[in-house]
């Protein structure tokens, strides 16, 4: 049985970028869409450990997390246990000092960086890149 | 009378061949006689019969009294009807031996039914000793010894009784004693020594074990005999006559004045039997009179000339016994009398030689009368510990007896001496004890043979040492060493025992919750950074901690100064997906709202509203199994505009999402049902309103019935409440779900207030030292002392933090605040109830649904598109 991840990602470049100390008075969080960077929302709006879900003009959705070191992660929202887009509204974690989230569904966890997934190797999701700007 | 017969007809038909063993008495060494003939294979060989008086099989009658507190006679049965069948016993149920004929070798029992035997085994065991004065078959006289005696006392005690004496201040008559006054009546102990337990105790320890016993509202008469019963005009008890002169008004008394063996039946065949009775055994437990005769247990008098009253030498004689018919050499020579015993919630321990009697020996003594501590241990001339007494606390009792016949490894003095005190309290863990020291004196297992059982055997909890040993499986006063063995060896042979948490904190959640609770640590990250382990300090945490740590947070929230509303700051970030949206997650991704119907009561006007929000959302609705109305398929960004509404109407979160109070079902009740005896919904509604929103280690449910036809179901609950005449009966630790759990009775016939107190403590108790996710039966089940122990602590206040306790509570309920109205005032919070970040209006395009029975459903292949192969995976 092998498992495939829910949409085939257009980068799979590891989607991490620290935040600077001094940011700018507002700072925004972009997700790479194609050739563009889409903004989603204010850096602000994300809590540390927690995620949102942000909809992408392809009509795909994207679940972006803050970890506490202030790195933001993307990945596709939706579950590929359950085909559910709710991977946004799990809990983010370390293990080793690597991020993952945890679906809120069933409880596996994805790594962060490479999507895969933590509880059984044959699952992954896509990832993202995103920044703050 | 009818028999159970287990007959097998291989065992009859092959009789006539077969050397037959007749057992007579099946008591608790009878019972352990026949699994000890079967360990040998001697069932196999021999055609088994045991007659037996009782109208039911042996059953633990050392713990008899918990029938009073709610163990059913079936739970004290001590016999599993598969072995008497498998191993082809023929059990003759209420047919008592009537007379033995030693030259035809014949047994005759009661039905008429004549057994030849070709080995006698006598187990008749006691009774009671009930001193000749006149009156004293009244009705309203009783003895304390058969399950039969118990249901007898409890039935006159409710009906006709509001005072009760019990005749005797020894073992027996304290715990009868400790029945009466759980039944509700003004009990009276006659002692006719100047000291209670004046078998196991000096007169230090009695002064100790009277000063408790007097607070407990017990009154002690002590070097005060029994002259008369009184008696009414209907024949029955009206009082008692001490040796004083004085008279006691009663209405029942109870007869616990000692027991004498039950030899009767070896007189009549001219068995040897000892000047104050008991049948005169040799040291293989064979009559000295007849060699195909034998007796153990309590009708025995053994070869050292002492009849013992107690189960662990019966069990020795039982395996002597059966040891000596299969041929194999052993010795009962005698045996050690320590006991400890929980009576009335005081422990008391005595062992090894307690009364000093040893040449040259010295006491070392400690007392505090005060505090009903009393303990001393008798040292002989060479540092020997020889024996001991422990009043009040018999902590230390297990590994003190495991130890009597050694030098222990530090000063007598700091083994008396309380933690604290200066040179005192040292802490003698089962680790000081040699291999051959006896931890189980039931079974007369050795710690050599426990360690064995984790090394050799592999065991690793303390349920498999107990099957594979049958160490702690008798009086139970060994479980508590026990489980420190199994722990001590496991980690020695580098079996990792790890109890921590979960990957980040290496502390268990009791422990966890200790340290926010003492060192008012308001925030996750100070706690993991401080106190988690040293890899995950700094992290991200994981799922199962942070969860955790919220829960633990929100329920001390008041009284350490945290944030009080789950979505607050940190917090909102560390709650698992429910709490962090107040709703529960369906699978395609919208949420079920349950608004909160306490005790099941809603009115007409109240349930129009949730049929219309339900309409004017789409929603699916359900009637729930807790007594409410679940509102299903809402997109997050519905949610506040349905709380709204429902908020409007007067509804508040149910807390179906939470790991918290649930619902507190109700029945009827006396208002309107003919055999209710109390307002169940207005007590079950003030439990809901008290309670609700009480974050804990797992969810709480309760009930509330309003008479022992039991409606509501409380006795699957958490905590359950059932109604009585007098009040109220509170049961613990029930459960449904995947292993249901019968709730246990944790008191009886409270007041409203008391009930209150008692859940308030209870709760607390257990949100305190539960394990994460750990239900109420399996907490119970698991923490050492179990049912006792949590009854000392929340009814006697054993630990003395019962005020905490009611403290913590007070804060919660003073605190209380509605999750959703809460959120529906703050723009920031409300701000996270979008499908989407940057799209706040959009609905998420997964969540759609399809008719079904003129209601919706989730559109499920909807959710398939884009997955391949998800069969199987999904169910993982
Ligand atoms: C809605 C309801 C079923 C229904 O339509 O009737 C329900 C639904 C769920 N139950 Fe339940 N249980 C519901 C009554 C019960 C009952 C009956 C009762 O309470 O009298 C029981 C058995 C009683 C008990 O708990 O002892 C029950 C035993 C469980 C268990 C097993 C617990 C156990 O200790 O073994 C779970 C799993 C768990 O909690 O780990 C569970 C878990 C769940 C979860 C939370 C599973 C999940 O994670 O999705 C379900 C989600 C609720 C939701 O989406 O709203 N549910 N569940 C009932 C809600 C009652 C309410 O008004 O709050
Ligand atoms: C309330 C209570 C609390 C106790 N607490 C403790 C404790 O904490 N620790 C401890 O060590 N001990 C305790 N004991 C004592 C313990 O119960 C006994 O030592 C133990 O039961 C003795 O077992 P036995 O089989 O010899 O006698 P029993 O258990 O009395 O069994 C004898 C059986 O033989 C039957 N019988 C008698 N005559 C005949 C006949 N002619 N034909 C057929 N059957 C017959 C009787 O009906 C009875 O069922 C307690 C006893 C009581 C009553
Ligand atoms: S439990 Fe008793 S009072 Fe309640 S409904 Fe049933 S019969 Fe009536
Ligand atoms: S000492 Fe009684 S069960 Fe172990």
């Amino acid at each position: 049985m092998t498992m495939t991840t829910t949409a085939v990602a257009t980068t799979t470049a590891v989607a991490t970028t620290a935040v600077a100390a001094s940011a700018p008075l507002r700072t925004v969080v972009q997700l790479r869409a194609g050739e563009d960077w889409l903004t989603v929302c204010d850096l602000d709006r994300l809590v540390p450990g927690r995620g949102v879900a942000a909809l992408l003009p392809d009509g795909r959705q994207a679940a972006v997390f803050l970890d506490r070191a202030g790195r933001l992660h993307a990945v596709d929202n939706r579950d590929p246990f359950t085909g559910a887009a709710v991977l946004s509204r799990g809990l983010l974690g370390s293990d080793g000092g690597r991020p993952f989230v945890a679906s809120p569904l069933l409880k596996q966890r994805f790594d962060l960086a490479s999507g895969r997934c933590l509880d059984d190797e044959t699952a992954r999701v896509a990832t993202f890149e995103v920044r703050a700007a | 009378m009818p028999t159970t017969t287990t007959d097998t007809s291989a065992a009859s038909s092959a009789a006539a061949a077969t050397a037959t063993i007749v057992l007579v008495g099946h008591g608790m060494v009878g019972q352990r006689f026949l699994e000890a003939l079967a360990e040998r294979g001697l069932t196999a060989t021999h055609r088994v019969v045991v007659l037996c008086e009782e109208p039911r099989p042996a059953y633990d009658r050392v713990h008899l009294t918990s029938y009073f507190s709610g163990t059913t006679p079936d739970e004290l049965s001590m016999t599993d009807l598969e072995f008497i069948e498998e191993h082809g016993i023929e059990l003759r149920l209420g047919d008592p031996a009537e007379s033995i004929d030693r030259a035809a070798r014949t047994v005759t029992a009661r039905s008429g039914l004549t057994v030849p035997y070709d080995t006698l085994v006598l187990a008749t065991g006691s009774y009671p000793f009930v001193p000749p004065v006149p009156g004293k078959d009244a009705d309203g006289c009783f003895v304390y010894r058969t399950i039969e005696d118990l249901l007898a006392i409890e039935e006159w005690a409710k009906a006709r009784a509001t005072t009760g004496a019990v005749v005797g201040g020894g073992l027996l008559g304290l715990e009868a004693a400790g029945a009466l006054k759980g039944l509700g009546l003004d009990a009276h102990i006659v002692e006719f020594a100047p000291r209670l337990m004046p078998v196991q105790v000096d007169d230090g320890g009695g002064a100790a074990l009277l000063r408790t016993i007097e607070e407990m509202g017990l009154t002690v008469h002590t070097g005060t005999g029994t002259q008369e019963v009184l008696t009414g005009e209907d024949g029955a008890v009206t009082g008692m006559k001490l040796s004083d002169g004085s008279e006691l008004a009663v209405d029942m008394v109870v007869f616990s004045a000692g027991v004498r063996p039950r030899d009767q039946l070896a007189r009549d065949c001219g068995l040897e039997v000892g000047e104050r009775g008991g049948i005169a055994v040799d040291a293989s437990c064979r009559t000295v009179s007849d060699d195909r005769v034998f007796a153990i247990g309590e009708c025995a008098l053994a070869v050292d000339g002492r009849v013992y009253g107690l189960v662990a030498p019966g069990y020795e004689m039982a395996q002597t016994a059966a040891a000596a018919i299969a041929s194999e050499a052993a010795e009962f020579t005698g045996a050690d009398l320590s006991t400890k015993l929980k009576l009335l919630g005081v422990d008391v321990a005595s062992f090894g030689d307690a009364h000093g009697t040893a040449d040259g020996c010295l006491d070392v003594v400690y007392s505090d009368s005060r505090a009903g501590l009393y303990k001393k241990l008798v040292i002989g001339r060479d540092g020997t510990l020889l024996g001991g007494i422990l009043v009040g606390d018999a902590e230390a009792y297990g590994t003190l007896r495991a130890l009597t016949g050694s030098v222990p490894p530090v000063s007598p003095e700091s083994l008396v001496l309380p933690a604290g005190a200066a040179g005192g309290g040292a802490q003698l863990g089962p680790s000081a004890l040699p291999d051959e020291a006896i931890v189980c004196s039931c079974h007369n297992v050795t710690k050599g043979a426990i360690r064995g059982a984790v090394t050799d055997h592999r065991c690793v909890t303390v349920p498999e040492v107990k099957k594979c040993t049958k160490a702690g499986t008798g009086c139970g006063s060994c479980v508590k060493v026990l489980g420190q063995l199994v722990e001590a060896e496991l980690e020695a042979s580098g079996v990792e025992v790890d109890k921590g948490l979960c990957g980040c904190f290496g502390q268990t959640r009791e422990e966890l919750y200790e340290i926010v609770l003492a060192l008012r640590v308001t925030s996750y990250r100070e706690l993991l950074d401080r106190h988690g382990r040293d890899g995950a300090r700094g992290g991200d945490g994981c799922e199962i901690c942070k969860p955790a740590v919220a829960n633990m947070l929100a329920t001390l929230a008041p009284a350490i100064g945290a944030d009080t509303h789950v979505l607050d700051g940190e917090q909102s970030a560390l709650q698992d997906t429910n709490d962090h949206f107040l709703a529960n997650l369906q699978k395609n991704g919208s949420y079920s709202v349950v608004p909160r119907i306490p005790g099941g009561e809603i009115a007409p006007e109240k349930l129009i509203v949730i049929g219309e929000i339900a309409r004017d959302f789409g929603l699916y609705t359900k009637i729930t199994g807790g007594q409410r109305i679940d509102m299903f398929g809402a997109r997050v960004e519905q949610l506040p505009r349905i709380w709204a509404r429902l908020v409007d109407a007067g509804f508040e979160s149910g807390h179906a999402y939470g790991k918290s109070l649930r619902t507190v079902k109700s029945c009827v009740g006396s208002t309107w049902c003919r055999y209710g005896v109390q307002d169940s919904v207005r007590m079950a509604i003030d439990l809901e309103l008290r309670y609700r929103g009480l974050r804990s280690p797992h969810k709480l449910k309760s009930a509330v019935s309003g008479c022992a036809r039991e409606c509501a179901e409380a006795q699957s609950k958490d905590f359950g409440v059932i109604a009585t005449a007098n009040g109220w009966n509170l049961y613990v630790g029930g459960n449904g779900g995947a292993t249901p759990r019968h709730a246990d009775l944790l008191a009886q016939d409270l007041s409203d207030a008391e009930l209150v107190r008692l859940i308030d403590r209870f709760l607390m108790f257990y949100i305190r030292t539960a394990d994460r996710l750990e239900r109420t039966s399996v907490w119970l089940d698991r923490i050492p002392g179990g049912l006792d122990h949590v009854r000392d602590v929340v009814v006697h206040d054993s630990l003395g933090i019962c005020d905490d306790l009611e403290r913590l509570m007070a804060a919660h309920v003073a605190h209380y605040r509605d999750e959703w109205a809460a959120v529906l005032e703050d723009p920031e919070k409300l701000e996270r109830f979008v499908s989407f970040v940057n799209a706040p209006e959009t609905p998420d395009p997964m969540v759609a649904f399809v008719p079904e029975r003129g209601q919706i459903k989730p559109d499920l292949p909807l959710l398939q598109i884009g997955i391949r192969e998800m069969e199987g995976t999904a169910s993982r």
